[in-house]
């Protein structure tokens, strides 16, 4: 089987290469545990960090990703840079193919933009899509499997679930999956990982031609909590451009919801909600977080919260993302 | 002038016959056309060939002035004549935009000068097509350019009041709104169809009710104050149904389609490949079907290319970036032969009709100085189109004539190919390519 050239969407991942990922990033996350982290594996490989959006989390994890693979990292801000305006994609990629890099990692506002870097003839390198506009994050989508795999398949004698799936489980995303590419991306990789996805919003978020996604929707999260009792809660951020008056839309653009108010109280994940979820459930925040708004301090603090967790997390699947697509070929991957 | 002799021609498809172009005119047709010939007459041989009125379009950008870095007057009437047309609307968006008799009387002179098609220039209904003073219509109106269509093309005219008044005021000539028909609220940042391919590849969605609120607004106006409307590259199965329901009521609305209209759909998107960007968007499987289906019962009464040229750095970058528009002059008549004829469901007369006679009514130009989209009839202009019903071609950007390259047909096999273009019986093409330099060597543009 020939190795995947680029991870652009989560749906380029099937069963066998997402558990493939998974498995490898169990391994990574067990060399992190040593004293010394740092595995020689890419030597001698460049990888990209090309962020036209600020995200600094995003970023770092990369970057820490790919140092202790021993890959030479060159991160390129282009946020507020020349690209903004007058330099396009087309001429940042190749001043990047010019410099010889083997990977890129690009976050961009505009949906598909890693697509056309891959696709459009400019670069050679490998393009890991580190979130493009409200299309896709898949590596956000395999640290959460990994996060989800670890606490819901694992046992005692198999912690990080190496080898298992997600089948059986049932995971409620909450929040404006309309603009939400870590909802896009997570419902396609808990789909192929066999988990059962409820995503759970205002009507207002989301999006028209939801039907065909292989998840069913709610706009009743109290209703899903006591009827389907989910064995994890995925809380999305709400931007605050989305909000209405007094929440910030100074665009003048027509909010999404009545209020900030009546949007934590609809759908806001509190104290009370924590309550009414299984014993076992755990609950997911990609960050970063709005206290307050869509998750309350009780929630984001409580011992079901793996949030922090997730981040550590996600260095583990991004090695194993660049490993797995800069040091050949490996099977599973389609 | 050279007289032409058209060998064995089939008229909108019919029995073959010789046809003599003498004087501008259709001279004569059979056997008086072989005996009107002369020692000078250049024979075309038209053996297997479609004979149709030159091909009229009512929606085209030539993007002069302005925007001469992706298609001159010159550059794209060039393309007309090698997509079989012998007439284009020019559409108002240019800069400055077509919204004075100066601006209008300077792109239809640069149409003349050309020489390769009669250029009409479409007016701006508002200054700047801001959408809130109309244009000085009548001015445009009693122009030398005689404008009679008027549209703010690229947007819409949203403001209610400003559509009644401009639909009101253009009747004192026998003028016609081209409504670009977008809800401008219901689609900001739009960027493709809104439906299950938008909300998986996370584009922002141009819904079909956007389009469809204002065309039922504009045919309720139309009826109102007993004007005519003609709704510009309609897209979607609801606003066939609409259209439908305007003219069994006897509504003097008429609507147009686009080649791109006819054959793709939003899937493309996928790609996330600009060249498939357009406005109004790429709609579905099922928005195809229902237009074709109209198109070919009249629901829709023409078919216009929003022709729409741009530069390589407009398209070259990411989607979001990227501007709005493919072109179509050279691939309109093969994609109408393709989708429609091919298929059985419409003849080359109703080509003639969808492509020349209809959009030559709807713009007023089948009467005036230069007639347009006139029978094939002895007497009348010798504005004509040789097709090759049966050529198969495949689409090569590159040997289009746009001076931009945005076809979304690149590979693309397409069926009917325009072999001779006749503008007042001189050849603007022959064997499939553009005639630069008159027969005798003079450049006659
Ligand atoms: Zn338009």
């Amino acid at each position: 089987m020939t190795g995947l050239r680029h991870l652009l969407s989560a749906a380029d991942l099937d069963h066998a290469g997402a558990i493939a990922v998974l498995d490898t990033a169990a391994q990574m996350a067990a060399t992190q545990s040593r004293e010394i982290k740092k595995l020689p594996t890419l030597r001698g490989r460049t990888v990209v960090n090309l962020f036209f959006e600020d995200s600094t989390r995003t970023r770092i994890s990369f970057e820490a990703a790919a140092k202790r693979l021993s890959a030479d990292v060159i991160n390129f801000s282009a946020k507020g840079s020349s690209v903004s305006k007058g330099e396009s994609l087309k001429d940042t990629a190749l001043t990047l193919q010019a410099m010889g890099a083997d990977a890129v990692v690009i976050r961009h506002h505009a949906s598909g933009a890693p697509h056309r870097l891959a696709h459009a003839g400019w670069v050679d390198a490998a393009v890991v899509n580190a979130g493009d506009g409200t299309h896709q994050h898949p590596t956000q989508a395999l640290l959460d499997a990994f996060t989800l795999r670890r606490h819901l398949a694992g046992g005692s004698d198999n912690p990080d679930g190496v080898g298992l799936d997600l089948a059986g489980t049932h995971v409620a995303i909450v929040g404006d999956v309309l603009h939400s590419r870590v909802a896009r991306s997570n419902v396609l990789l808990l789909h192929t990982l066999g988990a059962r996805v409820t995503l759970v919003a205002p009507p207002t978020l989301v999006p028209v031609g939801v039907e065909a996604w292989p998840c069913a929707v709610s706009y009743d999260l109290d209703g899903v909590i006591t009827d389907q009792q989910p064995d994890a809660v995925m809380m999305l951020r709400v931007q605050r451009e989305r909000m209405g008056a007094g929440g910030g839309a100074a665009s003048g653009a027509t909010s999404f919801f009545p209020s900030p108010l009546e949007y934590t109280r609809t759908f806001g994940l509190d104290a009370r909600r924590l309550r009414m979820l299984p014993d076992h459930a755990i609950v997911l925040h990609p960050g970063p977080m709005n206290r307050g708004l869509e998750i309350s301090a009780d929630a984001a603090d409580s011992d079901r919260s793996v949030i922090v967790e997730q981040v550590s997390n996600g260095v583990a699947v991004r090695m194993a993302v660049l490993y797995l697509l800069l040091a050949g070929e490996r099977e599973g991957w389609s | 002038m050279t007289t032409h002799l058209l060998r064995g021609a089939s008229p909108l498809g019919g029995a073959a016959t010789d046809v003599l172009l003498a004087d501008g005119r259709v001279a004569a047709l059979g056997a008086d056309a072989r005996s009107g010939a002369d020692a000078g007459t250049v024979t075309v041989d038209a053996d297997g060939l479609v004979l149709l009125p030159g091909l009229v379009d009512l929606h085209t950008h030539l993007r002069e002035p302005g925007r001469e870095d992706a298609e001159t007057v010159r550059s794209g009437t060039r393309a007309a004549a090698a997509g079989g047309f012998t007439a284009v609307h020019a559409m108002a968006n240019t800069s400055p935009v077509a919204d004075t008799a100066g601006v209008v009387e300077q792109v239809w002179r640069l149409g003349r000068d050309a020489g390769w098609v009669d250029v009409f220039p479409v007016g701006a209904v508002s200054v700047g097509l801001a959408g809130t003073q109309l244009a000085e219509l009548g001015a445009m109106a009693h122009s030398a350019a005689r404008v009679r269509v008027f549209s703010d093309d690229g947007q819409c005219v949203h403001d209610p009041v400003l559509m009644r008044r401009a639909l009101e005021y253009v009747k004192a000539f026998d003028g016609v709104i081209a409504q670009h028909a977008q809800e401008p609220r219901l689609t900001v940042g739009a960027q493709m169809h809104e439906g299950a391919v938008s909300a998986e590849v996370g584009l922002a969605g141009w819904p079909a009710v956007a389009e469809e609120a204002i065309i039922a607004r504009d045919v309720l106006l139309a009826e109102h104050v007993g004007s005519r409307l003609h709704v510009c590259h309609l897209s979607t199965a609801g606003s066939v149904e609409i259209v439908r329901w305007a003219k069994a009521r006897g509504i003097a609305v008429t609507a147009e389609v686009t080649p791109h209209h006819l054959l793709l759909t939003d899937e493309l998107a996928r790609t996330y490949d600009p060249l498939y960007k357009v406005n109004p968007p790429l709609r579905t499987a099922e928005d195809v079907e229902a237009l074709r289906e109209a198109l070919a019962d009249g629901t829709i009464d023409i078919v216009a290319t929003d022709h729409a040229p741009h530069t390589r750095e407009d398209k070259d970058c990411e989607w979001a970036a990227a501007a709005f528009g493919m072109t179509g002059l050279e691939t309109a008549l093969p994609i109408v032969a393709t989708t429609l004829v091919e298929t059985g469901r419409m003849t080359w007369a109703d080509v003639a009709r969808v492509l020349s006679s209809a959009p030559a009514r709807i713009g007023r130009v089948d009467t005036g100085p230069t007639p347009q989209g006139r029978p094939v009839a002895v007497g009348e202009p010798a504005n004509l189109t040789l097709v090759d019903p049966a050529a198969r071609w495949t689409v090569e950007p590159r040997q289009l004539r746009s001076a931009s390259t945005n076809t979304p047909y690149g590979g693309r096999e397409l069926s009917g190919r325009v072999v001779a273009t006749f503008l007042r019986g001189r050849p603007t093409v022959l064997d499939g390519a553009p005639v630069d330099t008159d027969l005798d060597g003079t450049d006659p543009r």
